[in-house]
């Protein structure tokens, strides 16, 4: 059975990877966990319609900030609107997450996916 | 005679069993504090051998129903030392209460540029229903400020009241910080302006365990059952009879008049004419109970206890490096919040929850109070005179094994 917090865990919130923001990012978008406060802000940088770049920000717990840190890692090359599924982030995190703690682990993948919705490419013929 | 805590515990079955296959330490008692089992009987005493509606038939089973219900009521009464029981009205918690009285006091006293009073500690119960009011009505929600050990300043309150001020709510005990507020004082100052105070006493009911409404001659007070080591679902609303004689129904309905038409209704007399509906008779019954519990093991040397664990605790954490209490009142209860350096509230509670303790993490319903201190979330650990300074042990090993899993 896996630790409820993985050294892997452990060591994307003591070193988040991609922590910060882009100078000019297609898509940034902030998601808010009203029940605990936490925020994480995913900002995405676009090559055609391929990710070359990502960064989050935010304030939250071990488990949000590791899962955003892993995120980042995971969406370059991807295409934008490539679903990264549930199931596949948080078994990223190698970690046991109880059932109440699971939106954490996806706060920052909610943040991915509403910024994917309200992206609109800025010269819509180029596609 | 020295409080016998072991003997308590036999009384609440739930404190028996292992969680993640440690022994269950319950510190989340400000959420929900538990039932003693004389209260789980006398709800499922109520069902197998009284069920019935109250205030309706002729038959012998809604007359003991109604009989129960009342002398509930009657209990409460005498647990608030309230004048009358016609003082005590049934709702669903605190929350039903408040907006009880937003709706059917204030609703028509309130004119544009009327000013409401609450303090900066409060639930989000006791600021949601006055702002719903105050847009209503175009008035304004003022905050009484607290200082950084988390009291109120009777100076402040003072500048704050004014000709506008057209009512103050404000809690006996806050949920986050354990401050026991000055009520008395409070509503001396606002009767002097002829200003009526309701009292939230959700989280004084289950750590001072004697209040006494006439004493502190508020207008109104409201607590929750569930918080009483009673049932979920039943409050109580007490106001001074005048009050509710001018006031307005909350909600319409059956029980609350004396004889409807289609062209008019008349409405019962007080605290009826606030119960519309089947009311919660099991809760009324088991918060009942619950009361007659708390005479028996004696309120006084329970708050004497719980007191005691509580500088136990309060010193005891003060030792643990990079923790903060949050909250240091002089008069405190026993609610404790704090922050661990470097480390989410919500990651503390998952460490202490797998060493079988329960706490309660996040921001408490108690956003505005969290950004006064400059935080968005606690640890709180609330605790009952069931815990012991065992426990309280246990606590402080729990957030050294969180300290090892960060640092």
């Amino acid at each position: 059975m896996p630790r409820l917090y993985s050294d892997i865990l452990l060591d994307h919130f003591r070193k988040p990877r991609n922590q910060g923001s882009l100078s000019a990012p297609a898509i940034s978008y902030e998601e808010f966990n009203p029940l605990c406060g936490d925020r994480i802000r995913i900002e995405v940088e676009l090559s055609g319609d391929v990710i070359s770049a990502a960064r989050f920000q935010g304030d939250g717990c071990a488990i949000s900030i590791a899962a955003a840190s892993m995120l980042t890692e995971m969406i370059v090359g991807l295409r934008i609107g490539d679903d990264v599924s549930n199931d596949d982030l948080v078994s990223a995190l190698r970690s046991d997450i109880p059932p109440a703690r699971k939106k954490c682990a996806l706060l920052p993948l909610e943040a991915l996916r509403a910024g994917f919705e309200r992206y609109r490419p800025r010269h819509s013929g180029r596609k | 005679m020295p409080f016998d805590v072991s003997r308590i515990r036999e009384d609440f079955p739930i404190l028996r069993q292992r969680v993640h296959d440690r022994p269950l330490v319950y510190l989340d008692n400000a959420a929900t504090t538990q039932r003693p089992a004389s209260v789980i009987a006398a709800i499922s005493n109520y069902y197998s051998a009284d069920n019935s509606n109250v205030h309706r038939g002729v038959h012998d089973l809604s007359e003991r129903a109604t009989r129960s219900y009342e002398e509930a009521r009657v209990k409460v009464q005498r647990f608030l030392h309230a004048r009358d029981p016609r003082e005590i009205v049934f709702v669903r918690g605190t929350t039903e209460a408040i907006n009880l009285v937003a709706q059917s006091y204030c609703r028509r006293l309130i004119q544009s540029g009327d000013e409401i009073l609450v303090s900066a500690m409060e639930h989000h119960s006791n600021i949601v229903p006055w702002q719903m009011i105050s847009e209503e009505r175009g008035a304004a929600l003022r905050v009484i400020p607290i200082n950084d050990q988390g009291e109120i300043n009777l100076d402040d309150f003072d500048k704050l009241l004014s000709d506008r001020t057209r009512f103050v709510s404000v809690p006996h005990v806050s949920h986050v910080l354990g401050t026991v507020n000055p009520i008395k004082e409070i509503v001396e100052m606002a009767h002097r302006r002829n200003v009526a105070v309701l009292v939230d006493g959700a989280q004084s009911a289950p750590h001072l365990l004697e209040i006494d409404v006439s004493d502190l001659d508020c207008d109104f007070y409201a607590f929750s059952g569930h918080k009483l080591y009673g049932p979920t679902g039943i409050g109580v609303l007490y106001g001074k009879s005048h009050l509710f004689e001018s006031m307005i129904p909350y909600q319409g309905g059956g029980d609350m008049i004396s004889s409807v038409s289609f062209e008019k209704t008349i409405y019962n007399a007080p605290p009826y004419k606030f119960e519309a509906g089947t009311p919660n008779i099991a809760g009324v019954i088991g918060l009942g109970a619950a009361i007659d519990y708390l005479k028996l093991i004696g309120s006084e040397a329970a708050t004497a206890y719980e007191q005691e664990l509580l500088s136990y605790a309060m010193s005891s954490l003060s030792e643990v490096r990079g923790v903060r209490v949050v909250g240091t009142a002089a008069k405190k209860a026993a609610v404790i919040s704090f922050v661990v350096e470097n480390v989410h509230p919500h990651d503390v509670g998952t460490i202490l929850d797998l060493e079988g303790i329960a706490v309660r993490t996040g921001h408490c319903c108690a956003e505005p109070l969290m950004r006064r201190f400059g935080l968005t979330a606690v640890t709180r650990a609330s605790i009952a005179f069931y815990n012991t300074k065992n426990e309280i042990d246990s606590l402080i090993s729990g957030l050294a094994r969180v300290r090892e899993t960060f640092n």
